[in-house]
């Protein structure tokens, strides 16, 4: 439910993620964040009953984390611990669809089962593609290759901004947090009459926060756009980086090359 | 009750980010249209608040359990509804990409659900006419109350829509439906009153932030409102429509499957068939656990490869 101190500490370190250097994170934001559209519309196109046909898809995310160095260990567990929401919803299929589908050694499952861990797969797919995308690129470039891309840039610097507060609220909030549990004992003070005056406290805090911030930038001469360091460039790997995973990926989606392999592996076996 | 991306057919994640994305357009350029460059910062520093306000958890008295605020009412009401539909959609961007809440696929459903629901129809049709000029108390809360109830009984049923028509699910409409907005209402009432809390107190402390923060209070007209109704009433009505007659028999065959699972006879599909047929299980089993295999090799050969030359360098 409530985001704890253990959510803030990841959003640093995904943060930091993001500021390696390796070859992916020297890509352009913008290949990156069309590629992994690419992937997503790829994977959730799969007929529902679809497992063998969605492992080649590993490859994506597999590569990605290992060329841009982001534990595989710390995905799993991220992916792990959220949105039980589409599993809940998932877990239904075993239950509403019983008719059999596949033999796998003898054993026939029913289509509810493959279906729902079709569900688990695209979940973990799509989940770590999202949280990969942003561990070798960084919200910061994200935003400006949305920019670059057609959105509004209103939507785009208040987005940067978004980000940028974030940390500094976030701290603030797990300081007011500390102080209220320590004042509060067996439960009591936690409900909605200290809600609002904290909440409300913050607010007004942030909002003059807001307005300082405003008056700081329009002395150093803001004009309505960010401005990055490293100016956005598509190069040659860019290219390749886009076209090659674009024409995989597609690859993937039209033949099925798990299939294929699995046939080929029982035909030798006797 | 963010969608997640494994949830949805690439049809109506791609339909929903197109009308949201007009819609972000939209709304874009009316705010930059204000003239109020304070307005931007005012904006990210609000959404990071709405992030913040999400951590302080509420302690419901007699359940053990605890909410915390959603914040799209809040935010109508501090930003108006133009801003505040922007920066809901920045705070579910940042919730899929960090926080692996919803997803970038489902974007457009997510902005819609908790997004337009709470900014364009239960802020302007409910919540503005009932607070009145946010003078009284009373009012205040009944305003919130009545606006973060209907706006969350909306967005829990977009849900089901698009859960039902993506399909990828076999969760039937009418009981999810039933699922969804009970729960939903109980979300609603701490929303509500979540909201009303932070209000009142800006309005004993500092009661010139509600009247300047919500500019043109009063500009929604009656035939804006009319047309906002019209205009949610075709969208409604086209997807039920849609949904109605893609699955003639949903209805029947949903309510069949809940009651009796065993009796009911599932349409045989081509694909089932050939699946069966094909004796295609063991020959994908073996396949997937090849490539994965292949996969994750790949990974490790690369993570060497690279971690050489990067040592190399260091």
């Amino acid at each position: 439910m409530a985001r704890s101190e253990a959510g803030v500490f990841d959003l640093g370190y995904l943060d930091r993620l993001s500021r390696q250097d390796t070859f992916v994170h020297r890509l352009d934001p913008r290949a990156k964040l069309i590629t992994t559209l690419v992937f997503l519309v790829t994977v959730v196109s799969m007929h529902k009953y679809e497992l063998s046909a969605l492992t080649p898809f590993f490859l994506y995310p597999v590569f990605l984390a290992a060329a841009g160095n982001v534990p595989i260990r710390y995905l799993a567990r991220k992916i792990a611990l959220v949105s039980p929401f589409a599993i809940t919803l998932g877990l239904f299929n075993p239950f509403l669809d019983t008719g059999p589908l596949v033999q796998v050694a003898g054993i026939t499952v029913s289509g509810g089962w493959v279906s729902f861990t079709s569900i688990l797969v695209r979940f973990v797919l799509t989940v770590g593609a999202a949280l990969i995308l942003v561990a070798i690129t960084g919200f910061t470039s994200v935003c400006a290759a949305l920019g670059r891309l057609g959105v509004p840039r209103v939507f785009v610097v208040q987005l940067m901004f978004l980000y940028r507060y974030l940390f500094v609220l976030t701290d603030e909030t797990v300081r007011l947090l500390r102080a209220r549990s320590l004042r509060s004992f067996g439960g009591k003070g936690k409900g909605l009459a200290t809600f609002g005056p904290l909440a409300g406290r913050l607010l007004l805090r942030t909002l003059d926060r807001a307005q300082r911030i405003h008056l700081a930038m329009c002395a150093r001469g803001f004009d309505g756009q960010v401005r990055l360091s490293r100016p956005l460039q598509f190069r040659l790997p860019d290219v390749v980086f886009l076209l090659t995973w674009t024409l995989l990926l597609l690859g993937m989606r039209l033949f099925n090359p798990a299939a294929a392999t699995g046939r080929v592996i029982s035909e030798l076996l006797p | 009750m963010h969608m997640a991306d494994a949830l949805v057919s690439p049809a109506i994640g791609a339909g929903m980010l197109a009308v949201t994305g007009g819609m972000v357009v939209h709304c874009s350029r009316k705010v930059s249209r204000e003239l109020d460059d304070r307005k931007v910062p005012l904006m990210g520093v609000v959404a990071a608040f709405v992030f913040a306000a999400q951590m302080i958890n509420i302690a419901i008295p007699g359940t053990g359990s605890s909410g915390h605020l959603g914040g799209g009412l809040l935010m109508a009401i501090l930003l108006g509804p133009h801003a505040a539909f922007l920066t809901m959609a920045s705070v579910l961007i940042v919730q899929a990409l960090f926080f692996a809440d919803g997803g970038l696929l489902v974007l457009g459903c997510n902005v819609l659900n908790l997004g337009y629901f709470p900014c364009f129809i239960a802020y302007p049709l409910l919540f503005k006419p009932l607070a009145g000029d946010c003078r009284k108390k009373g009012r205040i809360v009944a305003a919130s109350l009545a606006a973060a109830i209907v706006g969350l009984q909306l967005g829990s049923a977009a849900v089901v829509v698009q859960t039902v028509l993506s399909g990828v699910t076999d969760l039937p409409a009418i009981p999810f439906l039933l699922v969804m907005q009970p729960i939903h209402l109980a979300i609603g009432v701490i929303e509500g009153m979540a909201t009303a809390a932070v209000v009142l107190f800006i309005w004993k402390q500092r009661p010139e932030v509600l009247d300047a923060s919500a500019p043109g209070r009063g500009e929604g007209s009656f035939a804006r409102v009319l047309f906002a109704l019209a205009v949610s009433a075709v969208l409604v009505a086209g997807g039920l429509s849609w949904f109605a007659s893609q699955q003639p028999d949903g209805l029947e065959w949903s309510i069949a499957a809940v009651a009796d699972s065993e009796k009911v006879p599932l349409p045989p599909e081509d694909h089932r068939t050939a699946l069966v047929e094909g004796g295609a299980g063991t020959a994908g089993l073996v396949g997937s656990a090849l490539t994965l295999a292949l996969a994750a090799l790949a990974g490790v050969a690369f993570r060497w490869g690279r971690g050489g030359r990067s040592h190399g360098e260091e």
